[in-house]
């Protein structure tokens, strides 16, 4: 009794920061047990332990209640312990919460035996004699059916109970994952920084230049909606990609002034080429952030695209080149650009994006250029056709 | 040098958010003379220094080095007859936790700026400037507080002395084809130069890539003391700090021969018991 005590005690205090049941697969020891879960399920089997109880006070009116009642609520009581708390001891599959393979029939088995013989131990020593010897041999295979007949219901009822709470909180851990990187995507593109000074821009604008504030805020526009929409499309055309784009350096431009000059370079022919939306916006931002920022001069920026042919069919190449302050720093947030995590989360979707989208044959490089400066070069299969 | 109308100077990197600040400042305070506006870090402190002006206006992430910096590198070249500006930072993302400085040694003004908030910060400048009328202070210790603390947010994940999780215990550095291994426990200084940091030890010296600002989140701050915006000393190895004619500090280091400077920014920590 007082080892059960002190196991709960010290469980309740683990229970609150447990994973969630999916996180924490085939735990051989010190399992994290949700002592209110198992609460839960005491209450359900005497509720059952009750029932039966009533059942057969029912069947045998004649009997004193409190003999079934004893004698369901010990082996009821003892199997549940022995089965809930047995399942621990074994690796449980991931997706039902219960012990894989036979441990998983074995497991209820010996429960049940070790229920029925200890629990008939336990009430016998409650009546200080066994009350059932007068039914003798009938007595025995009533008893043991109902046993093997409660034990099996139960046992059924707690296993898909289970394995559907396992698959439950799987479905939410998975929701939760996909909700939380998206929102960690939006926040680098609506980052604050950005947000704020463009609006400071905006603000003085409308007060002395009210038609290019209009200019600037159509530009805000269309950025905030394709950055706000990029998740619900699939791709589109190279040349509404560029247009995307155009919008974040005019928007840049006028936060710059002379400091950031750019060029896009679209050749006719690939104006149709379907690509993926937005997936050369981080890429520019972190030419700015990490390129132009950091110099007194600024910079400029050339955005272009090109073909070249492969074994595989022909690849399309997109190159953001900048002539900034170059690699070494570009990966490391300087002293005035701090709180910018949003650098490696940046590249490293880029780089996810094309590998699911086109495995090996899509990849992003980072070459350091000749004359100070960085450059970023996509490649992937040139399509056409919409998807 | 106290001229009849107060003077400042704004460094903002956005030309548009320049000139707005100075055709808002014009409104809430016309006696103010803006009389340098500049676009990044190192021009702030160069013009700083020149003109000595009463008020400063700094954007924090501006190209070169950042306001923060800037504004340290000036407390230390700050000379001394000369009472320090009054400093405003600019933000446009509270990333530093400025507004827990409210009302301190330090303003701050948010971009968007808003006419509201800036005639508050002008009284409280104005308050200042009146404040020190009657009692010229030098470079004032609450300042130089805040400024390091800003720094410290800025340079570390976490401001506190406690060490990191995991201490760097030894120096990697190349030797042409050669890498040398120099247990930290033997190195005595760290210097940051235009483009490496040299090593010292007791006897030898190497240079090395990282930069300071990396090693300074992988040493135990209770090891290495800053002494200089580029200089950690190893704190057990320091034997004296005297004060020169020109009331500058200078360690002396236990195996050293040189003589090391210490900023202003860091004076703090030299104090007799």
């Amino acid at each position: 009794m007082s080892a059960w005590y002190k196991k709960s005690a010290s469980g309740c205090s683990a229970s609150t920061v447990a994973a969630s049941p999916a996180r924490a697969p085939a735990f051989r020891s010190a399992p994290n047990i949700d002592w209110l879960a198992k609460l839960r399920h005491l209450l359900q089997t005497l509720a059952f332990c009750l029932a039966i109880a009533a059942l057969q006070y029912a069947f045998q009116p004649d009997r004193p209640y409190e003999i079934p009642l004893v004698y369901s609520l010990a082996i009821g009581g003892l199997t549940w312990f022995c089965i809930d708390f047995g399942r621990h001891l074994f690796p449980s599959g991931i997706d039902t919460g219960w012990p894989r393979g036979l441990s998983g029939l074995a497991l209820p088995a010996c429960g049940m035996v070790l229920g029925y013989l200890g629990g008939t131990a336990l009430a016998n020593a409650w009546f200080g004699r066994s009350p059932w010897n007068l039914g003798g041999m009938a007595q025995l295979r009533v008893s043991v059916g109902i046993t093997l007949l409660a034990g099996i219901v139960v046992t059924w009822y707690f296993y898909t109970h289970i394995r559907s709470a396992t698959l439950l909180a799987q479905v939410n851990a998975v929701r939760a994952q996909a909700t939380e990187s998206q929102l960690k995507l939006l926040e680098v593109q609506l980052e604050p920084h950005m947000m704020f000074n463009t609006l400071a821009n905006l603000r003085v604008l409308i007060g002395t230049d009210p038609p290019r504030a209009q200019a600037m805020l159509d530009h805000l526009i269309a950025y905030l909606r394709a950055t706000l929409g990029a998740s619900r499309s699939a791709e589109h055309s190279l040349v509404d990609e560029f247009a995307r784009l155009a919008d974040y350096l005019e928007i840049m431009a006028v936060r710059m002034g002379p400091r950031l000059r750019f060029t896009l370079e679209l050749p006719d022919a690939l104006q149709g080429a379907r690509v993926p939306p937005l997936l050369l916006q981080p890429l520019v931002e972190n030419a700015i952030r990490h390129g132009l920022e950091p110099q007194v001069g600024g910079g400029q920026i050339t955005v272009c695209a090109s073909t070249l042919p492969s074994l595989a069919g022909t690849l399309l190449v997109l190159e953001i080149a900048d002539t900034g302050a170059g690699l070494d720093t570009s990966l490391q947030p300087g002293p005035g650009s701090a709180g910018s995590p949003g650098t490696h989360f940046g590249l490293a979707q880029v780089r996810e994006r094309l590998f699911t989208l086109y495995g090996e044959q899509g990849s992003l490089k980072l070459i350091a250029g000749s004359a100070g400066g960085a450059c970023a070069r996509v490649v992937f299969p040139l399509n056409f056709s919409a998807a | 040098m106290n001229a009849a109308y107060p003077r400042a100077l704004i460094a903002e990197d956005e030309p548009l958010l320049a000139a707005a600040l100075k055709h808002e400042l014009a409104q809430a305070w016309p006696e103010l003379q803006v009389v340098a506006s500049v676009g990044d870090g190192l021009s702030a402190v160069r013009e700083a220094l020149a003109l000595q002006p009463e008020v400063l206006f700094f954007d924090i992430r501006m190209p070169g080095q950042s306001g923060l910096v800037a504004a340290a590198e000036l407390a230390d070249a700050w000379p001394d007859a000369v009472p320090f500006p009054v400093l405003v930072f600019l933000t446009a993302y509270d990333q530093y936790a400025v507004q827990a400085f409210d009302a301190q040694a330090v303003d701050y003004l948010l971009k968007p700026l808003q006419s509201e908030r800036l005639r508050k910060t002008v009284a409280r400048v104005q308050k200042r400037l009146g404040e020190r009328a009657t009692a010229p202070p030098l470079v004032d210790e609450a300042l130089l507080t805040q400024l390091r603390t800003l720094l410290g947010a800025d340079a570390r994940p976490s401001p506190g002395t406690a060490p990191p999780d995991a201490p760097l215990r030894v120096i990697q550095a190349g030797h042409g084809s050669r890498i040398d291994m120099v247990p930290v426990d033997q190195v005595l200084v760290f210097e940051a130069t235009d483009k490496y940091v040299r090593v010292l030890t007791a006897e030898h010296e190497h240079l090395i890539r990282t930069p300071l600002r990396e090693l300074l989140a992988q040493l135990d701050a209770r090891v290495f003391w800053q002494i200089h915006r580029g200089v950690l000393v190893r704190a057990s190895a320091i034997t004296d700090a005297t004060r020169d004619e020109a009331g500058k500090l200078q360690l002396r280091l236990a195996r050293r021969s040189e003589r090391w400077a210490v900023s202003r920014m860091y004076a703090h920590r030299f104090k007799a018991m």
